[in-house]
């Protein structure tokens, strides 16, 4: 989900302070491995050898098997599509958690997702500028609204989020994908905001 | 201790019934959530990060989520008392998880037209006699955990380094975030499908998945 990309954005100082469905690129706080020293145990927790390019999942690949199984949660979660939440839905979910909880790199990839996947970056982007309570018609309000209450600490989520999602059309499968993609951005978000910094 | 499924078994969510069904439709986000539980507490190799350290880490970043999510915390507190933690150490643990509890998340942006959103909250700092009953590596694990829980966006180099001081080595830090990060990831999942169980709709009864 967080492959490394070229920085467009022309912030001189080099963080960004704002969030942004610009580009940004990451950079790791700890050294990861050198491609040079991956075994084959490392090559299987990477999952995709393109992966193998990127300093946070070789940062990551030093515990293999974390790595391996939290690379296929997030791929099920996120691309299993033939039913269930369509995926604009879940990349919504995703980047409402990482507004919420703070992480200007995950909500910059999974913006640009959302508004990839739904064609509504003007609303996107004003879940960026306003933050969580923006409204944003009644099906994505009450998506971004679960996964704000999920991300809470204690969890908020209660029955009046679920019958909210059934009010707008979620079925208990769809459900289950807003909670999923929502709780899998608690993970996400805490190691990039951990590990490194955007750039 | 056989964990088949800690999830639906922390959910309540039994073989054969209509959520059981939901979830098999994600059947790798299922199995690997599971497989990341077991990778995090049944290693290959624990390496210097041992499964006593494990046990109390994940005490306390369930615990710190307070009582919605109490199942999750005694299901952890049980699995470190089985591990063989000294009596003394679960109570070290359980006064620390203890100390933390509070809401958020809260912290800082970095400077900039996002500081108007910043948010103060507790920076939680073990006092010195915890300290020593937790010993120096545990404590600080203890108050990196309440960093990533409860203020993620307050994260820095120098939190890493305080691990580093502390004994913790690069790959330790490593699995170290993952758990974390995975638990708060667990726990959210099993808060959203026992309620989503607990409310059943009113017009949908039989769980058939449109």
């Amino acid at each position: 989900m967080t492959d490394t990309t070229t920085a467009t954005d022309e912030l001189p100082s080099g963080r960004p302070v704002a969030f942004t469905q610009a580009e940004l690129d990451w950079t790791p706080w700890l050294e990861p491995l050198a491609e040079s020293e991956l075994t084959e145990r490392h090559w299987t927790g990477l999952v995709d050898r393109a992966r193998g390019k990127n300093p946070y999942f070789r940062l990551l690949a030093r515990d293999p098997e974390i790595l391996a199984a939290r690379t296929k949660t997030d791929k099920d979660i996120f691309y299993n599509t033939k039913t269930g939440l369509p995926r604009a839905e879940r990349e919504l979910a995703a980047a409402a958690t990482s507004r919420f909880n703070g992480c200007i790199y995950c909500a910059s990839v999974h913006s640009r997702f959302a508004t990839h996947f739904s064609g509504r970056g003007d609303d996107v982007q004003r879940l960026l500028d306003e933050g969580v309570s923006v409204d944003l018609g009644a099906r994505w309000s009450a998506i971004v609204a679960a996964s704000v209450a999920l991300a809470a600490t204690p969890v908020r989520f209660d029955a009046t989020h679920v019958t909210a999602l059934r009010d707008v059309g979620l079925d208990d499968l769809e459900i289950v994908d807003v909670i999923n993609g929502a709780a899998f951005f608690n993970w996400a978000n805490r190691l990039m905001l951990s590990l490194g910094e955007p750039v | 201790m056989s964990h088949a499924d800690v999830i639906d078994h922390l959910a309540g969510i039994e073989p054969g019934t209509p959520l059981d069904a939901v979830r098999s439709a994600r059947p790798e986000a299922r199995s690997q959530a599971q497989a990341s539980f077991d990778a995090l507490f049944t290693p290959l190799d624990a390496g210097t990060f041992d499964l006593v350290e494990r046990w109390a880490v994940a005490t306390v970043v369930t615990a710190f989520h307070g009582e919605p999510s109490a199942g999750a915390a005694a299901f952890y507190h049980q699995q470190l008392v089985e591990s063989g933690a000294a009596p003394s150490l679960v109570d070290a643990v359980t006064a620390a998880a203890q100390a933390g509890v509070t809401e958020g998340p809260y912290g800082s942006f970095p400077a900039g037209p996002l500081s108007g959103e910043d948010t103060h909250g507790l920076h939680l700092a073990i006092d010195e006699p915890l300290r020593s009953r937790l010993g120096e590596r545990l404590a600080a694990a203890v108050e990196h955990v309440h960093l990533l829980v409860f203020r993620p966006r307050d994260s820095s180099s120098e939190a890493l380094t305080r691990l580093e001081d502390a004994g913790w080595s690069v790959d330790d830090i490593v699995t170290l975030s993952q758990e974390v990060a995975f638990l708060t990831f667990q726990v959210r999942v099993v808060a959203g499908l026992g309620t989503l169980l607990a409310t059943p709709a009113a017009a949908d009864l039989s769980g058939s998945i449109r």
